[in-house]
C-alpha cells in the first residue's frame, strides 16, 4: 500500500541514546554468559537474585482481589487514604503539622511522576529560580528539571578522595547560591552514592538553608528501606519540618513495598498555613491533569490496605528490615573480599558507611567498562553497583573484578 | 490567621518560616474542575429523585458502577504474580502489541511492516500529552488544530503547542458543521496537525459518517495534513471494535502515517487503572524504532515507566480468545444500553409533545449527549429538579436508566418547552 505522504513528518527523528540506567538492564538480558551480574538498576532481589513480591504485597492484593474492587477514576489528587497515609508516614501520624493541615500531598506517579509535578509547579510559580541538585545525583534529575524547564546547577557532594561526603564543599556550595534557590537533598540513602550527611550535618545544612532563605527539595525514594526504620529514615525531613522550614518532599513505595511497576509515590508540600497547602495543592492538581488525568488506583490502594492495617502494617515493618538487613549483610561480605584480596591495602570501609541500595565504588568510566566488558559486572558508568543485586554468593566474584579494574585500568 | 501565629511564635523561639512574607503569596486556587464539581454537587443532594447525568463513567441500568467479568476473570488470573519490577519505559511490549492490533486490524499492513511505534501509557490524556511533548519537541514550530467543542486544551497548552480552533458541532443542527469543518481544514496551513476523535466524539456525540471521514481523508492527502486520533471509545460506540475503528481504517488506507492514542478506561472499565496506548506509523522500522526511543525519552522524566497492573488486564484480556469474546461482548452490551436509553429518552421526549426536534439524541453516539440546552435551562434542570449535567448542556448517556428515563425527560421537557 502506497504511503500517503512522499517524507515523513519526523523523518528528522534521530534514535534517542540508551537511558544510562534502565539500558544497563537491556543490556545485561543481551548477555549470555554464566558469570553475568546485574548490579545496574535499584530492583531489589533476594539472596537467590530473584525479585521479590512482599508478603504485605501479595495479602493486600488478595484483600482488593476478595472484596471486588471498582474500577472507578480516582480524584486527580489521588486516592485519599492514600494521601492521608503517606503523609503520616513521611511525618509521623502524630506530627502538628497534619493536625494543622500544614501539608498538602498529591498523589504522583511513583518518585519521578512527584519530582515532575513539583518541578512543574516551581516553573510555573518560581519561574526562573534555580535547582540545586547535588553532584553526582540520580540522573533522571536533570531530565525532570530540564523537560520541566527549571533551571539547574549543581553543589559539590562526592569526595572521591574520601570516598565520603564533601561537607565543607557542599555547605560552601549552598551558601553560595543566590537567596531563595531551591536545594534538591536526598531524604536519606544518597543515590547514586550512598552517603549520607549525619544527623548533626543535617542540623547545618538546615542552618544555612534557612539563612539563605532557600526552599529544600527533598527526595525521599527510600524510606524504611535504608536502615530498616521508617522513622529513622524520615529524621532528616522531620527535622527540617521540626524547624519551622517550608519544604517540599517527593516520596516513592518503589523500594519500601517493592511496588515498582505500580508507579506509586506523593509530592508534598510542608508550608505555612492550611490555606497555602490548599492553593498549592488546588494547582498541583491544575499540573497533573493535562499529564494523565488522574493517577492509577492499584498501587494506592496497596499501600493503603497495607498501612491501614496494624497486623499487615508490623508485617511490612518486619519486611522492610529483612530488605535491609540483607544490603548490610552484603555489604559486610563485599568489604570482607575486598580487604582479603586487596594486596595494597586500600581502605574499602567506605563500602560499610554508605547506605541504602546503592555504593559508589569510585570506579571511573573506563573501570566501569571494564567490569562490564571483562567481567560481565553490570553497573551505571559512574561507578554505582546497586547491592540489592548483589548475593552473598557472590561477593568474592565482585571483589575480585572490582579490585581488577581499580588497579589494572586506567 | 493560624500561620502568622505559628510564625509569630516561631520568631520569639528565634527560628523563623520561610514565608512570612510568602514564597506562594502569588499561588492563587485553581479554578474548580467543572465536572468534578457536578459530581460533588449531585452528593451532597438528599432529593430521592435526583440524578446524575454528568458522570463520565458507565454504569448500568440500577446507576451502578460495572466491573466487567471479562475484567475480574483476568485479575484472578494474574494475581499472585511473582513479577511487579519496572515495565520498561515504553511500557508492556505485549500490551502494546494488542492495543495496536485492535487499533488498526490483526492483518493491517503497518503492522506486517513493523513500521508502528508504540508506547504504553496513562491513558488517553497520557497519549495525547506524550504526543503533544513529541510535537513540541520534533515540529517545534507546528500549531495543532483541535475541534470546537473538545477537552483537549490544557493538553497542548501546558505542552507549549500553539492550538487553533477547527468548526465541527453546528448549534442549529445539533449535528457535524461538515462544511465548516472542510473549510477550516482547506485554510489551515499545509502540513497542519490536527486532532480527530475517532468515534464518540466527546462531548458532543457527533462523528462524521463513513462517506464524510472518507472526504476528509482526501482532503488531509491534498494539504499534506497531520491526523492524530483519538480513539477512547472503541468498541463503546456502535458496540463494534472494527466498526468503532473505520476512520481509522480509512486513513490508513489512503496512506496516512497517523498517530492515534488510544484509552481503554471506558471500553474495558479500566478508568483508575490508567492504561492506554500511543501508536505512531512511520514509513520505515528503523524510523519507528527511533521515534519510539525519543516517546520513551519523553515518557522518562514524567514518570520513568508506566503503571503495570491495568495492561496485564487488558493483554490477559486480549491474548485469550474466550477472554477476548467475553470482552466483545460485554462491551457491545454498554453500548447497546446507551443506545436503548438514547432512543427511550428521544420516545419520551416526544411522547410529552416537545415541540423541539430531538433527532440528535438518537443520531448522536457514544457516552455522550450534546442536549442543545442552555446554560439557564441547565440551570434550572439542577435546581428545579436535581438533575445534574455540565452547563455546555452535555447529557452523560451512561447516567441514565429505564428507572430514571421518564423523570429524565419530563424535566427536560419541562425546562425547555
Amino acid at each position: 500500500m502506497a504511503v500517503a505522504v512522499d517524507v515523513s513528518k519526523f523523518e528528522s527523528v534521530t534514535m534517542a541514546p540508551p537511558d544510562p540506567i534502565l539500558g544497563v538492564s537491556e543490556a545485561f538480558k543481551a548477555d549470555s554468559s554464566p558469570l553475568k551480574l546485574n548490579l545496574g538498576v535499584g530492583a531489589y532481589r533476594t539472596e537467590e537474585l530473584q525479585p521479590y513480591v512482599l508478603d504485605v504485597v501479595k495479602k493486600a492484593e488478595k484483600l482488593m482481589l476478595e472484596s471486588g474492587e471498582f474500577k472507578e477514576y480516582l480524584p486527580i489528587e489521588g486516592l485519599a487514604a492514600f494521601n492521608k497515609a503517606t503523609a503520616e508516614l513521611l511525618l509521623g501520624a502524630d506530627n502538628p503539622v497534619i493536625k494543622q493541615g500544614r501539608i498538602a500531598t498529591v498523589q504522583g506517579l511513583s518518585g519521578t511522576g512527584s519530582l515532575r509535578l513539583g518541578a512543574a509547579f516551581i516553573q510555573r510559580y518560581l519561574p526562573g529560580v534555580k535547582v540545586l541538585i547535588s553532584s553526582p545525583t540520580w540522573g533522571n534529575h536533570k531530565n525532570i528539571l530540564n523537560d520541566s524547564g527549571v533551571p539547574w546547577s549543581e553543589y559539590r557532594y562526592f569526595d572521591p578522595t574520601t570516598v565520603g561526603l564533601d561537607f565543607s564543599g557542599m555547605i560552601e556550595d549552598i551558601k553560595n547560591a543566590t537567596d531563595g534557590s531551591i536545594i534538591l537533598l536526598h531524604g536519606c540513602a544518597h543515590n547514586p552514592t550512598g552517603i549520607d550527611p549525619t544527623a548533626e550535618q543535617w542540623g547545618t545544612i538546615a542552618d544555612v538553608i534557612e539563612e539563605k532563605s532557600h526552599l529544600p527539595f527533598f527526595d525521599v525514594a527510600y524510606q524504611g528501606f535504608a536502615s530498616g526504620s521508617l522513622d529513622n529514615d524520615a529524621s532528616s525531613v522531620r527535622q527540617f519540618v521540626a524547624r519551622g522550614l517550608e519544604l517540599f518532599v517527593a516520596q516513592s513505595y518503589s523500594k519500601n513495598l517493592g511496588l515498582y511497576a505500580e508507579r506509586i509515590g506523593a509530592i508534598n508540600a510542608v508550608v505555612s498555613s492550611s490555606d497555602v497547602a490548599n492553593r498549592i495543592k488546588s494547582q498541583l492538581k491544575r499540573l497533573a491533569r493535562p499529564m494523565y488525568s488522574n493517577p492509577p488506583v492499584h498501587g494506592a490502594r496497596i499501600v493503603a490496605n497495607v498501612v491501614g492495617d496494624p497486623s499487615l502494617f508490623d508485617e511490612w515493618r518486619s519486611e522492610m528490615q529483612l530488605m535491609a538487613g540483607r544490603i548490610k549483610g552484603v555489604r559486610q561480605s563485599l568489604y570482607d573480599a575486598l580487604s582479603s584480596v586487596d594486596e595494597n591495602g586500600k581502605d574499602w570501609s567506605f563500602i560499610l558507611k554508605q547506605i541504602g541500595m546503592f555504593s559508589f565504588t569510585g570506579l571511573n568510566k573506563n573501570q566501569s567498562d571494564n567490569m562490564t566488558d571483562k567481567w560481565h559486572v553490570y553497573m551505571t558508568k559512574d561507578g554505582r553497583i546497586s547491592l540489592a543485586g548483589l548475593s552473598l554468593a557472590k561477593c568474592e566474584y565482585l571483589a575480585d573484578a572490582i579490585i581488577d579494574s581499580y588497579y589494572n585500568v586506567k | 490567621m493560624a500561620g502568622r501565629a505559628i510564625a509569630r511564635s516561631n520568631m520569639r523561639a528565634g527560628k523563623r518560616f520561610m514565608s512570612t512574607a510568602g514564597w506562594w503569596s502569588h499561588v492563587t486556587p485553581a479554578p474548580r474542575d467543572p465536572i468534578l464539581g457536578v459530581t460533588e454537587a449531585f452528593l451532597a443532594d438528599t432529593h430521592p429523585s435526583k440524578v446524575n447525568v454528568g458522570v463520565g463513567a458507565y454504569r448500568n441500568d440500577k446507576g451502578k458502577p460495572v466491573v466487567l467479568q471479562c475484567v475480574r476473570e483476568a485479575e484472578r488470573r494474574i494475581a499472585g504474580s511473582k513479577f511487579m519490577e519496572y515495565l520498561p519505559m515504553g511500557g508492556s511490549v505485549k500490551f502494546t502489541e494488542f492495543a495496536i492490533r485492535l487499533a488498526y486490524g490483526d492483518e493491517a499492513d503497518v503492522l506486517n511492516d513493523k513500521r508502528v511505534a508504540s508506547v504504553q501509557t496513562l491513558s488517553g490524556t497520557g497519549a495525547c500529552r506524550l504526543f503533544a511533548d513529541f510535537q513540541k519537541r520534533f515540529k517545534p514550530e507546528s500549531l495543532v488544530y483541535i475541534p470546537i467543542p473538545t477537552c483537549h486544551h490544557n493538553i497542548w497548552r501546558d505542552a507549549r503547542v500553539e492550538s487553533r480552533l477547527f468548526r465541527y458541532y453546528d448549534p442549529a443542527t445539533k449535528g457535524l458543521d461538515f462544511s465548516g469543518l472542510m473549510e477550516d481544514v482547506k485554510n489551515a496551513p499545509s502540513g497542519s496537525f490536527f486532532l480527530l476523535h475517532a468515534c464518540a466524539h466527546n462531548p458532543t456525540g457527533v462523528d462524521p459518517s463513513e462517506e464524510q471521514w472518507k472526504e476528509i481523508s482526501q482532503l488531509f492527502k491534498e494539504k499534506g495534513h497531520f491526523p492524530l486520533f483519538d480513539m477512547a471509545y472503541q468498541g463503546f460506540a456502535s458496540g463494534d471494535t472494527e466498526k468503532d475503528g473505520q476512520a481509522i481504517r480509512i486513513f490508513m488506507n489512503d496512506g496516512h502515517q497517523i498517530a492515534c492514542g488510544q484509552s481503554f478506561a471506558k471500553n474495558m472499565g479500566l478508568y483508575g487503572q490508567r492504561v492506554g496506548c500511543l501508536s505512531v506509523i512511520c514509513s520505515t522500522p528503523q524510523e519507528s524504532v527511533a521515534v519510539k526511543s525519543q516517546l520513551q525519552q519523553i515518557a522518562r522524566p514524567m514518570y520513568s515507566n508506566p503503571p503495570l497492573h491495568g495492561a496485564e488486564i487488558v493483554s490477559t484480556i486480549l491474548s485469550d480468545p474466550e477472554l477476548k469474546d467475553l470482552w466483545h461482548k460485554e462491551v457491545k452490551e454498554m453500548a447497546d444500553r446507551i443506545i436503548s436509553m438514547r432512543e427511550a429518552l428521544r420516545f419520551n421526549l416526544e411522547k410529552l409533545g416537545s415541540k423541539l426536534n430531538w433527532q440528535h439524541v438518537t443520531d448522536q453516539i457514544g457516552m455522550f449527549c450534546y442536549s442543545g440546552l442552555t446554560e439557564e435551562q441547565v440551570d434550572r434542570l439542577t435546581r428545579e429538579f436535581h438533575v445534574y449535567l455540565t452547563r455546555n448542556g452535555r447529557i452523560s448517556m451512561a447516567g441514565v436508566t429505564t428507572g430514571n428515563v421518564e423523570y429524565l425527560a419530563n424535566a427536560v421537557h419541562e425546562v425547555s418547552k
